[in-house]
C-alpha cells in the first residue's frame, strides 16, 4: 500500500479514492462510510454503542452489553417497520397510518396459529408448526392490507390515513374484546385471549442454546457461548446472550427486507410507485394501472408489516392488545421514516436506528443515569421544583419524570426536522428508480454532465 | 452522431444552465429549413434525416388503411347544469397535423379529457382505430396507443428527466413486482432496461434536453417541462399523439424547436391532435383545422378554408384572422 504514509496506520478502512484527498485518516474513514451505506449503519451503530458504553461502563460489562442488547433489538425492530412503511409511504405517498393495526394482525395470527390447541393458561390455538404461523401471520396481514387498499383507490391523503387509523384502532378494539375472542374459539378453536392478550410460542433461538428452552439444560451450542461469554467466562447473563442471537436472526431479516425492497424500487415497479407518489394522473395518462399498482403496495407493505410485528412482539413472550398496539407505536415507525428521509431504504434502516436508540431508549437511559448522580430528594409536583429555584432540585425533578418529557422532546425534534431538514438526515439524496445505472451514458464517454 | 457529438456536448456545456434553445447547431437548422421546405407537401418524407431522428424513426403498426385513427361522434359532457361539450362530431385523419382551436370554454380541453378517458362522457362515443374506447379508463386508452401531454406541464418532478422517460414504454417486464425482485427473473427486466435506457437517450438528444438527463424534473423551465412532456408521450410508443397547448408559455425559439420536432415525427408517421390558442400557429401548421365553439364543431377544413368561414369570424369576433 503505498499511502500508507497518508493513513496513519488505519489501514481497516478501504482507501479513499474520492474526488478530494482527504485531510486525516479518520476523515478518509467518515468520507469511506459516507460513500457505502453499510458504512454508514454500522458507523451510527458504532456511535451509539460508544456513547451507550460511556453512559454504563462503571455498572460493569454485563449492565453494558444487556444496554447494547436493548437499544441494538429496538434499532432492528424499528428498522424493519420502517422500511415496510416506507414502501407505501415513501415510495408510493399512501399515507397508511394504520402499521400498529397490520402487525398486531399479523403476530396474533400467527399466536393463533401456533399455539397449543390445549394450553396450561391461556387462549387455545391450531398447533401446527411456527413457520405455518409465520406465513398465515403475513398472509392475513396481506389480506387486511388488500381491504384498506380498497378505499385507498378512491381516497386522497388524508382521507385514506383517517382511514387506516380507524382500521387499526377496529383492529385493536376487536383483539381486546372477549367477544370475539369467544367467537373465534367457538368458530376456529383458537381465541385472541381478549384484554389479557395471548402468551406468544416458544423463540425457536431460545432452544438453539438451551435444550427445550429450559434454563440450566445448554445445547453444544449453549455449552460453547455460555463458557466464552457468559457466567464461566465474561460473566455475562444467558438471556442476554440468548438476546443478542435472536438480534442475529432480526438483522438477517433486515438485510432480507432491504434487499427485497431496494429491488422492488429499482426497477420499473419502483418507477410506476414514484410516478403514483407524484402526480397519479399522469402515470394513468402513460398506461399505467394505478390501483392496481397501490393495491400490490399495500399488500407487500402489510405483509412485511405483519411479518416484522411478528419478530417484534412475538419475541416478547406475551402481547395484549392495548399497551402494545395503541396509534402511538404507528406514530413512532412514522418518526423513524421521518428522520430517515422518506422513500429512502437505507434512510428508514438508519432512521429507525437512530430513533431508538436517541429518542425512544436513550432519554430515559440518560435521565436515569443523571439522577442517579444527583443527590437531592425528588420534589412532589412540577410547582415545587419551579418554586424552590435551585436548577439541582429541577434537574431531578426532570430525570424522575423523564417518560413524559420524552415526548417533547419528540415533538421538538420532529418540529424541528420537518422545518429544517424535510428530506432527513441523508440528505437529498437520489433512489434511482431503475435496474441500471442511470449515470452510465451509452455509445460513448459523455456521462458527465 | 459520431460526427456530431463533440459539437453538441461542447453547445451543452458552454450554456449548461441556459434555455437549451440557444443551443442550436448547424445541422438542426438544416432540418428546420427541410421541413419548412416540404411542409406544403405532405407526404413526402424527408430525404435527409439525421442519425437522431433515425433513431427516433417509428414505423406505425398500420391502423387498417381508410380507418381514422380518431373518430369522435355526438360527444356530450355536462358538469351538473353545465354542457362543456355539446355533441361535438369530428375526425382526425392517419398521419396528419390537425389543429383543435375555438375560444375559450370551447370544450377543447373537456373534449381532450374525454377521449382520454380522464372524463367519462356524458353521451357520445370516441372510435380509437375503429375501436370504441368510450369510457374506458385513462391508462387503457393509453395503451392502445393513444398518449396525451397536459396544457399545465405535469413533470414527475422528483424524478431525474431519464426516469420521467423511463417510466413511459409499455408493459415494461419489470413492471410486475414478482420479476423485479426474484433473482431468476431479473435478468430479463436489467436487459430490457438497458434497452430503455439507450431509448431515453436518444430520445433526449432527440428533444435537445439530453444535458439534463439527471436534473431533477421539477428544476426544468417551463420550456423545458414542455419538451420533457412530448418525450415522455413519446417513449410510449403512440400511434397518435394529443398535444394539449403544447406552446403555452414557450419562447418563441423553443416554440419553433417544438413545431420542427412535431413536424418531424409527423413525417415519420405519427398522428397528432392539437390542441392550440393561437391561431397563427394552427394556421401555419396544421393542415386540417377543427374549430369548435360552445361545446360543438362550428367549422372544419383546412387553414385557407377556415380562415374564409363568416361563422368562424363572428365567433371569433375581433380577433384577426
Amino acid at each position: 500500500m503505498s499511502d500508507a504514509d497518508a493513513s496513519g496506520g488505519s489501514a481497516s478502512g478501504p482507501p479513499a479514492n474520492g474526488p478530494q484527498a482527504p485531510e486525516s485518516a479518520t476523515a478518509a474513514l467518515v468520507e469511506a462510510a459516507r460513500e457505502s451505506d453499510l458504512g454508514l449503519v454500522v458507523g451510527t451503530l458504532l456511535v451509539i454503542y460508544a456513547a451507550a458504553t460511556l453512559l454504563t461502563f462503571s455498572d460493569g460489562l454485563n449492565s453494558v452489553v444487556g444496554l447494547l442488547e436493548t437499544l441494538t433489538f429496538l434499532g432492528l425492530v424499528y428498522a424493519l417497520t420502517a422500511l415496510a412503511l416506507n414502501l407505501q409511504w415513501g415510495y408510493t405517498g399512501l399515507f397508511n397510518i394504520g402499521v400498529a393495526g397490520f402487525m398486531a394482525v399479523g403476530v396474533y395470527t400467527m399466536g393463533m396459529v401456533v399455539r397449543s390447541p390445549d394450553p396450561a393458561f391461556g387462549p387455545p390455538g391450531l398447533g401446527l408448526p411456527l413457520p405455518v404461523g409465520i406465513v398465515a401471520g403475513m398472509g392475513m396481514a396481506a389480506l387486511l392490507g388488500a381491504v384498506a387498499a380498497l378505499p385507498a383507490l378512491r381516497l386522497k391523503a388524508d382521507y385514506l390515513a383517517i382511514v387506516t387509523l380507524g382500521l387499526s384502532e377496529i383492529i385493536r378494539l376487536s383483539l381486546q374484546s372477549s367477544t370475539f375472542d369467544n367467537f373465534l374459539r367457538d368458530t376456529i378453536g383458537a381465541g385472541t385471549g381478549g384484554g389479557r392478550g395471548m402468551g406468544m410460542p416458544d423463540n425457536p433461538v431460545r432452544d438453539l442454546f438451551l435444550v427445550d428452552g429450559q434454563a440450566g439444560t445448554p445445547t453444544a451450542l449453549g455449552d460453547l457461548v455460555f463458557g466464552v461469554f457468559g457466567n464461566d467466562g465474561l460473566g455475562i447473563s444467558h438471556p442476554i446472550l440468548i438476546g443478542w442471537g435472536y438480534i442475529a436472526v432480526l438483522a438477517a431479516f433486515l438485510v432480507a427486507f432491504y434487499l427485497i425492497l431496494e429491488r422492488l424500487g429499482r426497477s420499473p415497479f419502483g418507477r410506476t410507485m414514484k410516478a403514483i407518489r407524484e402526480d397519479e394522473l399522469v402515470a394513468n395518462s402513460l398506461g399505467k394501472d394505478v390501483n392496481l399498482v397501490k393495491i400490490k403496495v399495500f399488500v407487500i407493505g402489510c405483509a412485511l408489516m405483519g411479518l416484522a410485528g411478528i419478530l417484534w412482539f412475538g419475541s416478547q413472550g406475551n402481547v395484549s392488545p392495548t399497551p402494545q398496539f395503541r396509534p402511538l407505536l404507528t406514530f413512532y415507525v412514522f418518526i423513524a421514516v421521518i428522520i430517515g428521509g422518506s422513500g429512502s431504504n437505507t434512510g428508514s434502516v438508519l432512521g429507525g436506528i437512530v430513533f431508538a436508540a436517541a429518542l425512544f431508549e436513550g432519554p430515559r437511559r440518560v435521565g436515569g443515569v443523571v439522577r442517579g448522580l444527583i443527590d437531592a430528594e425528588t420534589p412532589p409536583s412540577f410547582a415545587d421544583a419551579l418554586v424552590s429555584l435551585d436548577p439541582v432540585t429541577f434537574l431531578a425533578y426532570a430525570t424522575d419524570n423523564i417518560a413524559p418529557l420524552q415526548f417533547v422532546f419528540l415533538g421538538i425534534v420532529l418540529v424541528f426536522i420537518i422545518h429544517r431538514r424535510p428530506e432527513g438526515i441523508l440528505g437529498d439524496r437520489i433512489e434511482t428508480a431503475a435496474a441500471v445505472d442511470l449515470s452510465e451514458r451509452p455509445n460513448g464517454g459523455e456521462s458527465d454532465e | 452522431m459520431s460526427s456530431d457529438a463533440p459539437d453538441r456536448s461542447d453547445a451543452a456545456d458552454g450554456d449548461a444552465a441556459a434555455d437549451p434553445g440557444d443551443a442550436t447547431d448547424p445541422g438542426d437548422l438544416g432540418a428546420a429549413e427541410a421541413v419548412a421546405a416540404t411542409d406544403g407537401a405532405e407526404d413526402e418524407p424527408e430525404a435527409n434525416d439525421s442519425a437522431v431522428e433515425e433513431a427516433a424513426k417509428h414505423v406505425p403498426s398500420g391502423s387498417p388503411s381508410g380507418t381514422p385513427p380518431l373518430r369522435v361522434e355526438g360527444l356530450v359532457k355536462r358538469f351538473g347544469g353545465v354542457t362543456a361539450v355539446d355533441g361535438a362530431s369530428f375526425e382526425v385523419e392517419s398521419g396528419s397535423l390537425t389543429g383543435l382551436i375555438g375560444p375559450n370554454g370551447a370544450g377543447k380541453s373537456t373534449t381532450f379529457n374525454c377521449i382520454t378517458g380522464v372524463h367519462e362522457p356524458t353521451a357520445g362515443k370516441v372510435y380509437f382505430e375503429g375501436e370504441d374506447v368510450t369510457g374506458l379508463k385513462p391508462y387503457q386508452i393509453a395503451r392502445k396507443g393513444m398518449v396525451r401531454t397536459f396544457q399545465i406541464a405535469r413533470e414527475l418532478g422528483e424524478m431525474t428527466v431519464l426516469e420521467n422517460l423511463m417510466l413511459a414504454p409499455q408493459g415494461q417486464l419489470g413492471e410486475s413486482a414478482i420479476r423485479a425482485v426474484t433473482p431468476g427473473l431479473r435478468g430479463a427486466v436489467v436487459e430490457e432496461e438497458t434497452e430503455l435506457r439507450e431509448r431515453a437517450w436518444e430520445t433526449l438528444e432527440f428533444f435537445e434536453i439530453d444535458h439534463l438527463a439527471h436534473e431533477h424534473a421539477g428544476n426544468l423551465s417551463g420550456g423545458q417541462r414542455k419538451l420533457l412532456e412530448m418525450a415522455r408521450a413519446l417513449m410510449t410508443d403512440p400511434e397518435m399523439v394529443l398535444l394539449d397547448e403544447p406552446l403555452a408559455g414557450v419562447n418563441p425559439t423553443l416554440e419553433e424547436k417544438l413545431l420542427d420536432r412535431i413536424h418531424d415525427l409527423r413525417a415519420d408517421g405519427y398522428t397528432f391532435l392539437l390542441v392550440e390558442h393561437d391561431m397563427d400557429i394552427i394556421m401555419e401548421n396544421c393542415e386540417r383545422v377543427i374549430v369548435m365553439h360552445q361545446g360543438s364543431v362550428l367549422a372544419e377544413g383546412t387553414g385557407d378554408e377556415i380562415r374564409n368561414d363568416e361563422r368562424v369570424i363572428e365567433a371569433y369576433l375581433g380577433e384577426d384572422l
